[in-house]
């Protein structure tokens, strides 16, 4: 399989700030990545790397295997929907998706006006006269259709409600299936997307987290609960992610499978175990709890 | 129509598990054709290469089998031997924890026998 992306030691600095602090990963062609992590993690500036918006202050990027700015080679093959994109305050939405058809060598305009007729979007609407959500239909609409090899959603559902939701999630397994492509999704609906993702990267003050496969984070937590000194007992040795107390009772979140030998141990001690949700880890592991370097520490 | 995944265990295997009960309950007969992976994603909205790593797995078992160019299928055989595998299953997913719970609430073996008695009866 071949590699879209890889990034080694990827930073990116504001004066003191580390917005993006020595993020190594890469990406094969043909999957859909989560790129999960709380408000100002670093998501949208590593996506801004990607698509060449912003330049490195260090690391090397590499994208199809040549470095993206100013390199159209690299920039024809990449669809970013941003979440704030803006438009030419003339343009009404069938002009957007005319001049979409322009930038992007896959563009599939049959497929493109299904869609819109899907979102019930109002081709001779003025851009600047359209609703949040159906902005966000709109990037959707162009994400589908562009077919770009690497195409990028960054929160693309603001605005949008459950059935529109359900209906990119849809559409965006179906085509994908059909025209496989490389695929990142950025999200705070982690429940809702979850199931879509083949890996995850997540972000947390600009450092990366967890470079996992989903279905492998899945199982891949659990919690125990009973009094605090056994508890305690069982948690030693293991990686706990998120301890909680209420009076002399405890709970531990501990990374690991729940095996025969961790519950064999759960029963022995007489701690209630239990499993662990993907967005429930994820919480944990970015919560800002003192453990969390420990638990980062791959 | 949504069928939810559980979000706590792995993916591939619960598509793993929906074929079997599918093949045990006998709405995936002996030698009938099972979804494709796409159909699969679509269905419970999940990532194409975890529906394909959950049916791999079935095959890997020798539950289904692939006809090249065509898909998955049902092995014959297969029904019987997932009975007797979910029967190895049943003692420790529901007897065992059964117990333990009966224990910490105090019902004695004796009253566990015949409170399944009575289960048994009422099915």
């Amino acid at each position: 399989m071949s590699v879209v992306v890889s990034a080694k030691g990827l930073t990116k600095t504001y004066g003191s700030f580390k917005a993006v602090d020595d993020v190594s990963f890469s990406l094969e062609e043909n999957r859909i990545y989560g790129l999960l992590g709380r408000n100002g993690a670093g998501k949208t500036t590593i996506m801004h790397l990607l698509t060449a918006q912003l330049f490195p202050t260090g690391g090397e990027l590499k994208v199809f295997g040549e470095e993206p700015y100013e390199n159209n080679r690299v920039l024809s093959r990449l669809c970013f929907i941003k979440e704030s994109q803006k438009y030419p305050e003339t343009f009404r939405i069938r002009d957007v998706l005319e001049t979409a058809g322009t930038f992007f060598p896959n563009w599939d305009r049959e497929y493109a006006l299904a869609l819109s007729e899907q979102f019930r979007l109002p081709l001779k609407r003025k851009m600047k006269k359209l609703s949040r959500g159906m902005l966000s239909s709109v990037g959707i609409v162009i994400g589908l259709a562009s077919r770009a090899p690497l195409t990028i959603f960054d929160e693309p559902y603001i605005g949008l409600d459950a059935v529109a939701r359900s209906l990119f999630y849809d559409r965006l397994l179906e085509d994908y299936a059909e025209h496989p492509r490389t695929v990142i999704l950025s999200s705070h609906l982690i429940d809702e997307v979850s199931g879509m993702l083949e890996h995850v990267l997540l972000i947390d003050n600009g450092r990366l987290l967890l470079d996992e496969d989903a279905d492998a984070l899945r199982g891949g937590a659990y919690s125990v609960a009973g009094t605090g000194a056994r508890v305690e007992e069982f948690a030693r040795g293991r990686r706990v992610i998120r301890r909680d107390s209420f009076g002399s009772l405890a709970s531990a979140t501990v990374m690991g499978t729940l095996d025969g030998e961790a519950r064999g141990h759960a029963d022995s001690l007489g701690l209630e175990t239990a499993a662990v949700s993907l967005q429930q880890l994820i919480v944990h592991l970015t919560g800002g709890t003192s453990e969390r370097k420990e638990a980062g520490g791959r | 129509m949504t069928f939810p995944m559980d979000d706590s265990r792995p993916i591939f295997m619960q598509i793993a598990e929906r074929i079997e009960d599918d093949i045990i309950e006998g709405a995936l007969p002996e030698e009938s054709q099972v979804p494709s992976t796409n159909q699969f994603a679509a269905l419970y909205r999940i990532n194409p290469a975890t529906a394909a790593k959950g049916v791999n797995l079935l095959v890997d078992e020798g539950i289904l089998y692939k006809k090249r160019g065509i898909g998955m299928f049902v092995k014959t055989g297969a029904r019987e031997e997932l009975r007797e595998k979910r029967k190895g299953q049943f003692y420790e997913q529901y007897v065992v924890t059964m117990v333990r719970e009966a224990a910490k609430l105090g019902i004695t073996a004796e009253q566990l026998i015949e409170m399944i008695r009575k289960g048994d009866k009422a099915r």
